[in-house]
């Protein structure tokens, strides 16, 4: 089974509906530790991106993700805009040429945004960031030869919650340090919807590559 | 060149514009650029920072001063995505404190690791004696 670009272009169509839908509720999230910008930012940079791919064509997976990249590096203000942008532009780099993707490239690629993550936000796990949902999740992917949609958007919602009884270690809740501790973090709250929107792009709701 | 340029990063476009007349004031001749803002509110945009660097570049260097944390990773972001120079530089300093030491030096014509010196020296600044 492949994963192609059509089916890229609805994960990213059905990303952009949950942030619009779950803009107030991100917004609440990130002013209760954060600066309260992260659903307005996050709902500006997926419309624009959401539009642009939709009226684009696209011979290769990476160019797809290179345009989301640079939509969010230039559309998302704060932290996010240059960690979700450099996560898309170093899948895309694997995702070069590439029509469509097998279970191995699809991996791949969502490894190198990981990396990528990693080395723009310099946080690890724990940290109560994306990276507390980011980092199981690609570690789940790698060692699964079937990657099924339900188990995905288990995964990703139970590493989101378990970001409630984290302290802040990272960006601006980090100055609120043990009173961080009881809420969910926002980034790991979009990173959920981005990979609860990935699993709907399985075809059937089945399984990726 | 004759002077370091200083670049100017604040989620606040009203900061940074105030930061950059009060330090014309102190050095007029220091060659400063500001990036403030992003989409018209609150933010920081690693675009605006890229331009906001090439407007100021010289041989003889830029220091880059923030304010807080994610316009370091937007700041980082801009020099990857611009040709690699070795003479540009992010100080670890408070941004107006920093600023101000740093515009000071570069007016006495010192060179970029003098500046970022200076600039990162603010954070050892005693503001009251007690």
């Amino acid at each position: 089974m492949l994963w192609d670009v059509e089916q890229a272009k609805k994960w990213i169509k059905r990303l952009n509906d949950k942030i619009q839908e779950n803009k107030a509720y991100l917004t609440e999230l990130d002013q209760a530790i954060g600066d309260g910008d992260h659903g307005l930012n996050m709902a500006r940079g997926l419309q624009e991106a959401a539009s642009k791919i939709a009226n684009s064509h696209y011979d290769d997976l990476g160019s797809l993700f290179k345009d989301v990249g640079m939509t969010l590096i230039a559309k998302v203000g704060g932290a996010s805009g240059p960690l979700y942008g450099t996560a898309f532009m170093k899948a895309s780099l694997v995702l070069k040429d590439r029509k469509e993707a097998d279970r191995n490239a699809f991996v791949a690629a969502f490894s190198a945004a990981l990396d990528g993550l990693k080395m723009r936000g310099k946080a690890q796990v724990g940290d109560k960031t994306m990276i507390d949902v980011w980092d199981p999740v690609i570690a789940w992917m790698k060692s699964h030869e079937t990657i099924r949609a339900n188990e995905l958007v288990d995964l990703s919602k139970e590493k989101m919650e378990d970001t409630k009884e984290l302290e802040a270690k990272k960006g601006r809740a980090a100055y609120l340090g043990r009173r961080s501790v009881g809420h969910l973090d926002p980034g790991a709250v979009s990173s959920y919807l981005l990979f609860a929107s990935l699993a709907e792009s399985f075809e059937k709701g089945e399984s990726a590559p | 060149m004759k002077y370091v340029s200083l670049v100017l990063i604040s989620h606040s476009y009203e900061i940074v514009s105030g930061l950059k007349k009060l330090l014309s004031q102190v050095q007029p001749d220091v060659p400063i650029a500001i990036a403030g803002g992003a989409e018209g509110g609150i933010g920081t945009n690693a675009l605006d920072i890229q331009t906001a660097i090439e407007s100021v570049y010289s041989e003889k260097g830029v220091v880059v001063l923030f304010d807080l944390g994610s316009a370091l990773i937007n700041a980082e972001m801009a020099l990857e995505m611009l040709e690699p120079h070795e003479n540009i530089k992010i100080a670890d300093a408070p941004l107006v404190e920093g600023a101000y030491a740093a515009v000071v030096e570069a007016g006495l014509g010192s060179s970029l690791s003098e500046v970022v010196r200076a600039s990162e020296s603010a954070k050892e600044l005693v503001k009251i004696h007690r």
